[in-house]
């Protein structure tokens, strides 16, 4: 079990840089997802705390020893690949096995750690089989086998669950954490799908164009987005934004959206220029009498919820209310934001530090 | 790599079955011909028109393997009966068996050479194809192209300059250089083809290895080299095929110690240019183990020809 350090680590690929300068904390025993769009550089950071690629700088420190450029064999982690990169010329037992062999432990003990592991992962009955004749979900059981048979202070995960089909995955993701709760190892695990790592993890870092965009809890994350790349690419719909243009002063408690005075909470970071207002869409009310304006474009049925869809002066505008409201096309209504959940970004996409956000954004 | 293909109707199967058969009946024609001839009379051998059925002798073999004397008949019927069969065949013909032939040092020559010398190319180019394959190598493209093109010219055309430099080396009629000569031949081809084999590994698995535990040349060796067998079976049976076969330099560099079968065979007819079934003979015998070779590795060669196109 360890707690994982990652300091302004650097990697460049002859001159094209994939990880800028990361730097978070993943604790003891917790279910830490990395998640970001496709090229965003999850992998290659995955890669350098597993050792499989040295960092061009920074550091990495497992369990307080500093490890950043030492080989993937001394560092006692466990890696599950996208592909799961099962021995194809082995049968289960044996790929299950082989991180043991490695280490000399007698066959006798061998065989009953197996055993166990499999006992745990459900698969007894596949140990002697060939792994090319295996589903997705067993490749996948047995990939994990190999990665806590040998109780590892830490297990790396890219992607684990992407190459099985979409039904599938829910069952292993309920799995998979299941496992983890009942370890409690320490686990980074790479996604690019939100809701997997909203779902799944204990915290997120949202990473985008080798940059970390912002780390917390899920619901902070969500709540609270550092940027407004992080405000898009996290929920779905992702949240509202709207651009305008006015001054957010240092203790301003309101700011003018077209002409509309729009509760927000108290500003402590002012700035001014092109701003964006952000607002969730469980966050957006009909109300007829609120000054903001939007005319209905749309409207999504999702059982228990409806999206509906603005039209209105800055932009389009996604509410999600209950599904029994009736609402129709074209006509047009007040929006009401909820004031204490309201975000807002400075011109360079940052969060303005409110009241409401400094607890989650103040720490880093 | 999925694609599908129809699956072909009975008559269809029937068409090809009937091809396949005919092409390889004309094809093992001249071999079941050599194979028949080697069980011939010299004079059923070269009897016109050709014999198709004919007494089966094992006088081909006898000379084969053995070196012989003329004796005038007195002398002949002055020695003790023959003590075996083949003391008999061949004193109908007034001769006496002297010793055995160079046929079996020949033979050995060209298991030592051709064995030797793919072994040498599968190993130098697994290790070279292993490194062009998975580690950054300054020029690597240039250092492949150079190594193909070792490969334009036909390898005879550096005769006279081989020649010269292994009579100054004492080389000339050894086996070393009989194996250096044809690994350095064959190493172009091997690490080509192995490249190509070890590129379609994925890494993830030596990845997979390095994480529990292993270290590089443990991955190489315990996840690697499984995997490529494939690749290095179709491979040394290339490399084999072509050491087993070559003529031009065996003759100009070997006469002696090292001579290998290939040049050897064609000596044994004689000086009445008689004995085909003798040549024959060792032409059958030289057949036996790439055919067995072949034969062993034929599992890895059916997909290793495919060039890796055919996927599981
Ligand atoms: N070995 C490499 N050489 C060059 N570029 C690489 C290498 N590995 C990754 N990259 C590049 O780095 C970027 C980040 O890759 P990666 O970490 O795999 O992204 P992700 O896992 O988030 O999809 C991509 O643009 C990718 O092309
Ligand atoms: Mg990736």
């Amino acid at each position: 079990m360890a707690q994982i350090i990652i300091k302004n680590l650097r990697k460049e690929f002859g001159a094209f840089t994939a990880v800028q300068s990361s730097s978070f904390t993943v604790e003891d025993g917790e279910f830490f997802m990395l998640l970001g769009p496709s090229g965003c550089g999850k992998t290659t950071t995955l890669r350098m705390i597993a050792g499989l690629e040295l960092p061009t700088s920074g550091e990495i420190y497992i369990d307080g020893a500093e490890v950043s450029q030492k080989p993937a064999s001394q560092r006692d982690i466990a890696f599950v690949f996208q592909m799961f990169a099962l021995y194809p010329h082995m049968n289960v037992r044996k790929n299950i096995s082989y991180p043991l062999v490695s280490q000399g432990m007698p066959r006798a003990q061998v065989r009953a750690k197996v055993s166990e592991v499999a006992e745990i992962l459900g698969i007894t009955a596949l140990l002697d089989k060939p792994v090319s004749g295996l589903s997705g979900g067993d490749r996948q059981r047995v990939a994990l086998g190999r990665a806590i048979v040998r109780d590892p202070s830490c297990f790396l995960m890219d992607e684990p669950l992407g190459a099985l089909d979409a039904e599938f995955r829910e069952h292993m993701a309920l799995e998979l954490r299941a496992l983890h709760d009942r370890m409690g190892a320490t686990t980074v695990y790479v996604t690019h799908d939100q809701l997997e790592a909203m779902q799944m993890g204990d915290k997120i870092v949202v990473m985008n164009h080798g940059i970390v965009e912002q780390f917390g809890k899920p619901q902070d994350i969500y709540d609270w987005p550092a940027t407004t790349f992080v405000a898009k690419f996290i929920g779905s719909p992702a949240m509202n934004l709207l651009e305008f243009n006015d001054v957010a002063g240092n203790g301003a408690t309101s700011v003018r959206l077209n002409d509309a005075a729009i509760d927000v909470p108290e500003i402590l970071s002012g700035t001014n220029g092109k701003l964006t207002f952000g607002v969730r869409p469980e966050h957006v009310h009909l109300d007829d009498a609120a000054p903001y304006r939007g005319r209905i474009i749309a409207s999504e049925y999702l059982g228990t919820t409806q999206i509906i869809t603005f039209d209105t002066p800055l932009g389009a505008v996604k509410a999600r209310i209950k599904a029994d409201v009736a609402v129709r096309i074209g006509e047009v209504t007040g929006l009401r934001f909820d004031s204490r959940s309201i975000s807002l970004f400075a011109p360079n996409g940052h969060a303005l530090l409110s009241k409401a956000n400094q607890k989650v954004l103040s720490h880093g | 790599m999925s694609f599908s293909i129809t699956e072909p109707s009975n008559r269809q199967k029937w068409i090809a079955g009937v091809l396949v058969i005919a092409y390889a009946l004309i094809t093992l024609m001249p071999l079941a011909w050599i194979i028949a001839t080697g069980f011939k009379t010299p004079a059923d051998a070269i009897a016109y028109p050709p014999k198709v059925i004919f007494e089966p002798s094992v006088e081909g073999y006898v000379n084969l393997f053995t070196s012989r004397s003329r004796v005038t008949p007195e002398d002949l019927a002055a020695l003790p009966p023959p003590e075996t069969f083949y003391d008999e065949i061949v004193r109908q013909y007034d001769m006496v068996i002297t010793g055995p032939s160079k046929y079996g040092e020949r033979f050995l020559n060209s298991i030592i050479i051709g064995f030797g010398s793919t072994f040498l190319s599968v190993f130098l180019g697994t290790i070279a194809a292993y490194a062009f394959s998975r580690f950054k190598v300054p020029l690597k493209d240039d250092l492949l192209f150079f190594i193909l093109s070792t490969r334009m010219m036909p390898p005879i055309a550096v005769a006279i300059p081989i020649f010269l430099m292994y009579r100054q080396l004492g080389l000339s009629d050894t086996h070393l250089g009989m194996i250096l000569l044809y690994t350095a031949v064959n190493l172009s081809l091997s690490v080509w083809l192995l490249k190509g084999f070890i590129d379609e590994i994925p890494i993830e698995y030596e990845e997979a290895a390095l994480i529990d535990g292993y270290t590089r040349f443990q991955a190489f060796y315990k996840v690697v080299l499984p995997q490529a067998a494939t690749g290095i079976a179709s491979t040394a049976i290339f490399c084999l095929i072509f050491a087993w076969n070559e003529y031009a330099f065996a003759v100009l560099l070997t006469s002696g110690t090292a001579q290998t079968a290939p040049p050897f065979i064609p000596t044994i007819i004689g000086a009445g240019g008689k004995d085909w079934p003798a040549v024959a003979a060792g032409a059958t015998l030289f057949l036996v183990p790439i055919m067995v070779f072949t034969i062993l590795l034929r599992k890895h060669l059916l997909r290793g020809i495919t060039f890796g196109a055919v996927r599981k």
